[in-house]
């Protein structure tokens, strides 16, 4: 969390153990008693700024505000915004901690978060920043986990598709690093391999991973398969979308050497890497991921907001 | 060879044999008005060959340049003839507009009036990483 007393989220490592517990125990109880937490932001306001296109995350976070009995204010597009006509993202969110409690921010340039956590007068929350990092994604996953298995340790997670642009990996293996006994098998084309400082963070905790380009390969040994899209707009050069878009897609043929108890992940949105098919199957977990991160997402505003 | 002493200045000493000019550059020693020596290739009991700069003025020194470019360099503060103070320097933890992010996605590549500022991650290999993208800079290697 950053040295000053706004506590805003930009990494998932700007939050304890302790505190990604507490978080997913409050989503747990709002599971279970969502009338006690209807009113508990009643008169704050968040601002969703998201200077990239987003349905679902922005719609989460809006969604839970709303459910906590707050308010929401939101630009309709980057286009529309200040930022097209050259404002700096320092200026923006500073304009903006005076309209809003807490500014939930996504923004296509890696560590503008940082920029806008350190000149706001109020919590920031990295909705995503390009390839970077997505921390609330991630805590949607940790939940997703912890319900889908009862744990976070021991298992083995495959990460497959996109390691290399793939923001939503990079988190939660910073997030899952903190649980004991987990093997990481990252499985991924060569040009899209896990960058080498995530690599390198894997090494230094002591974990176990290996690498591999086959899905077949490592299908038998997952608790958890963590699929990703191949991003378009993470290229900079269309035919190398092209010719790696198609390269990992889940279909039920796969998932025949799968464990029973397997839970399929995906950030979404989908394209065409896990088949229609394949969303009947109880282990997949992707829609009911979405459930959970607004769950998450809710018990983060109340945190951030110093709201028991 | 003789190069007359300094009496108000400093001297930059240990700098690793035939690299002085990139001390020259980094520091932006072009620029000072007063008279600046380099030798290059004089014997050092402890490295062999060296390069020393001597500035002939006590000018304020970006001691964290100069300890990312080269940590073993030593750096002695002369007044009236005597030294004053030696400094040894040391790989520093946070480097400000010394390297540039080269990430293109980094937010540093649109707003331009961002301080580049890179984290030192790994003393052993000398890695640092940009403080926004968590990408690891490009390390001018002297040693």
């Amino acid at each position: 969390m950053n040295d000053k007393k706004v506590r805003s989220l930009v990494s998932i490592l700007d939050l304890s153990t302790d505190e990604i517990n507490s978080l997913m125990n409050v989503a747990d109880d709002i599971e279970k008693n969502p009338d006690k937490y209807r009113e508990k932001c009643k008169g704050k306001i968040l601002s969703t700024i998201f200077y990239e296109p987003s349905t679902r995350t922005r719609l989460s976070f809006e969604s839970a505000m709303l459910s906590l009995g707050g308010s929401v204010i939101s630009t309709a597009d980057s286009k529309s915004s200040s930022a097209a006509k050259g404002e700096s993202v320092g200026d923006t969110v500073r304009v903006i901690s005076n309209y809003a409690d807490i500014i939930a921010m996504r923004h296509h340039k890696e560590g503008a978060p940082v920029v806008a956590a350190m000149k706001a007068t109020v919590p920031i929350i990295n909705a995503g920043d390009g390839g970077h990092f997505h921390p609330t994604q991630t805590l949607a996953d940790l939940l997703t986990i912890r319900r889908s298995k009862g744990k976070l340790s021991g298992l083995t997670i495959g990460l497959c598709g996109d390691l290399m642009f793939g923001r939503t990996v990079h988190s939660l293996i910073e997030a899952m690093l903190r649980y004991p006994d987990n093997t990481y098998i990252l499985i991924a084309p060569n040009e899209l391999r896990l960058p080498e400082y995530m690599r390198e963070a894997l090494d230094k905790a002591g974990a176990k991973w290996e690498e591999t380009p086959s899905l077949e390969y490592a299908m038998p040994k997952l608790d958890i398969l963590y699929m990703t899209r191949v991003q378009k707009e993470r290229f900079f050069n269309e035919e190398d979308y092209v010719r790696l878009k198609d390269t990992y897609i889940l279909d039920e043929e796969k998932l025949k050497t799968a464990k029973s108890d397997l839970a399929i992940l995906h950030p979404l949105p989908r394209v065409n890497e896990i088949s229609v098919a394949v969303d009947d199957d109880p282990r997949a977990k992707y829609f009911y991921q979405t459930l959970c991160g607004k769950q998450m997402r809710m018990a983060l505003i109340m945190l951030l907001l110093g709201i028991e | 060879m003789n190069i007359d002493g300094v009496s108000n200045g400093i001297v930059l000493d240990h700098i690793k044999a035939g690299k002085s000019m990139i001390v020259y550059d980094y520091l932006k020693l072009n620029k000072l008005d007063c008279c600046v020596a380099i030798i290059q290739n004089c014997q050092s009991p402890k490295f062999g060959r060296k390069d020393i700069v001597k500035i002939d003025e006590l000018i304020d020194l970006d001691l964290d340049v100069l300890g990312y470019i080269d940590p073993h360099i030593t750096v002695n503060y002369v007044k009236d003839g005597k030294l004053v103070r030696k400094k040894h320097l040391a790989l520093p933890e946070t480097l400000v507009n010394v390297i540039k992010c080269k990430n293109p996605r980094c937010i540093t590549s649109t707003e331009q009036e961002l301080p580049h500022v890179f984290k030192l991650v790994d003393p052993e290999k000398k890695t640092y990483r940009c403080e926004y993208c968590d990408v690891i800079g490009e390390v001018k290697e002297l040693r």
